[in-house]
């Protein structure tokens, strides 16, 4: 599923702190993520999972802390270099943001013909590959209005693949479905993570991430509380704040967990 | 005896208001425009700019839309002579007056809508467009104004009927158009009825014109999500 | 520019000018109430009448909403109105008062355009509505009036408030046909003193007060009439 790592870390972040309304939320956070990786936020809400991925792509400036891509430090105050890091980092994100005047096919194309500046027919050939990569090829001309919201996700993310990112955030990408379109999206997502995408994912989905990440961050008030791969976390016999916030979860969605209600592998 | 409608229609009426027409059209259009400019910096201003910008823009649309429009075509063309700065004044002919005053109270309504149209447009919109890549100059003018366009036509497009209306308030500062040329054709037949009812077909004619113009416009831009709302 | 001089014209002619605000105010009245009066009706038969009646109101709403009011007044006052004065047995009845075309043209037009607010108020509540009250055994006019009305004239009082807003500003154009209001005073005063500006301002402050003080009134009103916990339905 994964990749040998290399040494330089794809992205990286350091130190980061965040302020708002008086709250501290996110609290001097670092984490870094290799190559082909797949990193996991959990937390209660509040926690700052959602804060730090804005903050990973510079939608919120973060208040101090650096971010690196592929060890070189991005500058924020350029507008050049920050369009250029953006081009770099895919964002989905938990509403989707589909462009509401535009079809699926031209969602996916405008960022190729206006930041990429492709041709319009470069351009259309990409778009069409990408909606057939997330299997909505059929659905290029409907416009968002006549969309599931399963289908919009999947549109979002292909319009974030077609930018050829090095590394994908994904800020709970299925807590605003129904629970029977949850499905084609976590596919979708599954099959990035098996063709070797570096993702940083927050999201609810314990057991379907557990599959899938090399990493589980655990974060609770702004701060990573713990961190390691899932069967440090979750394994038999291993006690964790992850493993209790998880039984909670699992209680309340009905996902794995025996009888007990605890969340184990 | 004095001639039957249809002739007096043909000879007298019609000619004299197509006269009428021919400025009530130089003024609805110059004011048209002029209102959707000022409309347009207004709003955007309302919504992206600094507090002090937005608090006078703010008074503008309060001033211009809380007062009515025949006081303030009154003021621009008989007031405004009398303000005297340094000895120098501003006198407007009539015709300019009109535009001046009309394009300054329909761009106040205008404003309205566009304002109503930008903040109609969910931020997530601009956050994606952001994530992309695109410059916030790109994301406004690919992403937000598209849409909010079409959000601000309905509201827009009224606004300019109204004007249509509205420009019968010129004939009052003696521009002679449709209203002022039906008025001096009434006084000098004395056939009063006939001749405002005319002036009044002359109207209708033009603002149903003009409404399914402005719903053409609204069908070619509608797009799944904005489409027209039926009235 | 002489502040002083202006300001001093204008205080002078405070009182006159504030004559004129009897004249507005009895305009907007009779307006509001004449457009209400036949807007409610001309609503209910288009949501509920008849294809050639929801027609005729259709065509009526045409006609009002597209042809200027001052077109309106001077139809009104100089044709109709004149012309039925001048009818016998008619003359003695003061049909020819500017006043009386004045409230008739705003009053007629502001309910064609009332009837639209209300109608849209009407279309926006529930179907569920009328087809509770229609199981319960009413009859369809029990049903609007007792059910349907009564919520939709609350939702429409935001928009009645902006309509008054707009009856107001066009009731300065009654002075084209001689009515001794506001904006004709103000006419008067600024040619017999020469101070055009100041009186402009006063007329625009006037006209400002006016609107302030009729638009917080109707909040009031709102705010009367509220039913706790009620509101618009489909505006999560």
């Amino acid at each position: 599923m994964s990749q040998p790592s290399e040494t330089t870390p794809i992205l990286e972040a350091r130190g980061l702190v965040k302020v708002l309304g008086g709250n501290r939320v996110l609290d001097s956070v670092s984490l870094s993520i290799g190559r082909g990786r797949v990193k996991v936020l959990i937390g209660p809400s509040g926690a700052g999972k959602s804060t730090l991925l804005q903050c990973l792509n510079f939608l919120m400036p973060p208040d101090s802390g650096h971010i690196l891509l592929e060890g070189r430090e991005v500058n924020a105050q350029s507008r050049k270099e920050l369009c250029a890091f953006r081009q770099q980092v895919g964002m989905i994100f938990q509403d989707f943001n589909l462009f509401d005047h535009l079809s699926a096919l031209e969602n996916v194309r405008v960022a190729l013909m206006k930041v990429k500046g492709m041709s319009k027919l470069d351009a259309t050939e990409r778009a069409i590959a990408e909606l057939k990569r997330v299997g909505l090829a059929d659905r290029a001309a409907n416009y968002p209005a006549n969309l599931s919201g399963g289908q919009k996700q999947r549109v979002a993310i292909a319009r974030a693949l077609a930018m050829d990112p090095k590394v994908m955030l994904l800020d709970e990408p299925t807590s605003a479905l129904d629970p029977e379109l949850i499905g084609e999206v976590l596919s979708v997502i599954r099959d990035l993570a098996q063709g070797g995408m570096t993702m940083i994912m927050a999201t609810h989905q314990i057991s379907f991430s557990a599959s899938l990440a090399d990493e589980f961050i655990f974060m609770e008030k702004g701060r990573v509380v713990e961190q390691g791969s899932p069967a440090e976390l979750l394994g038999r016999g291993v006690s964790s704040r992850t493993q209790s916030f998880c039984s909670k979860i699992s209680e309340l969605t009905g996902e794995g967990g025996g009888a007990s209600g605890e969340c184990r592998l | 005896m004095s001639t039957p409608y249809f002739e007096f229609l043909r000879a007298e009426l019609a000619p004299g208001l197509l006269d009428g027409l021919w400025v009530s059209l130089l003024v609805i259009a110059p004011s048209a425009l002029l209102g959707a400019c000022i409309g347009l910096a207004a709003g955007v201003l309302r919504v992206y700019g600094p507090k002090p910008v937005r608090l006078l823009t703010e008074a503008y649309v309060s001033l211009f839309r809380g007062t009515p429009l025949v006081v303030q075509v009154f003021f621009w063309y008989f007031a405004l002579p009398y303000i005297s700065i340094g000895g120098a004044s501003i006198v407007l002919d009539p015709v300019p007056a009109a535009i001046l005053s009309f394009g300054l109270c329909s761009g106040a309504y205008q404003s309205e809508y566009i304002r109503g149209g930008l903040m109609s447009i969910k931020r997530g919109q601009i956050r994606a467009a952001l994530a992309l890549g695109m410059t916030t100059r790109q994301a406004v003018t690919s992403i937000v104004l598209p849409q909010a366009f079409r959000r601000a036509l309905p509201g827009c497009g009224n606004e300019v009927i109204y004007l249509i209306k509205y420009s019968s308030l010129a004939s009052i500062i003696t521009v002679n158009e449709l209203t002022g040329t039906a008025t001096t054709i009434a006084k000098n037949t004395w056939r009063n009825i006939e001749v405002f009812c005319t002036l009044g077909v002359y109207y209708l004619v033009l603002v149903t014109l003009a409404t399914w113009l402005l719903r053409l416009l609204e069908d070619a831009m509608s797009v799944p999500g904005f489409e027209r709302p039926s009235a | 520019m002489d502040f002083s001089v202006a300001f001093n014209a204008a205080r002078e002619a405070l009182p006159y000018m504030l004559g004129g605000v009897g004249w507005t105010v009895g305009l907007i009245v009779g307006a509001m109430l004449l457009g209400l009066c036949m807007g409610v009706p001309l609503a209910v038969v288009q949501v509920y009448g008849p294809k050639p009646a929801r027609r005729a109101v259709g065509l009526y709403v045409w006609l009002f909403r597209g042809i200027p009011i001052l077109v309106q007044l001077y139809i009104f006052y100089f044709g109709i109105l004149s012309w039925l004065s001048n009818l016998p047995g008619l003359s003695g009845l003061g049909l020819d008062s500017p006043f009386i075309a004045a409230v008739l043209v705003l009053g007629l037009t502001s309910s064609a355009y009332q009837s639209q607010i209300f109608r849209g108020a009407i279309q926006s509540l529930p179907a569920g509505q009328l087809k509770a009250a229609r199981a319960l055994g009413m009859t369809d006019a029990q049903a609007i009036f007792t059910i349907v009305l009564p919520q939709a004239l609350r939702l429409s009082i935001p928009a009645w408030s902006n309509e008054y807003s707009i009856l107001l500003k066009d009731s300065a154009l009654a002075f084209t046909i001689g009515v001794v209001e506001i904006m004709a005073r103000m006419r008067a005063i600024a040619s017999t003193t020469h101070e055009p500006v100041s009186m402009t301002f006063l007329a625009g402050i006037i006209f400002f007060v006016l609107t302030w003080v009729g638009v917080k009134t109707l909040a009031l009103l709102e705010n009367k009439v509220r039913i706790a916990g009620y509101t618009r339905q489909g505006a999560a």
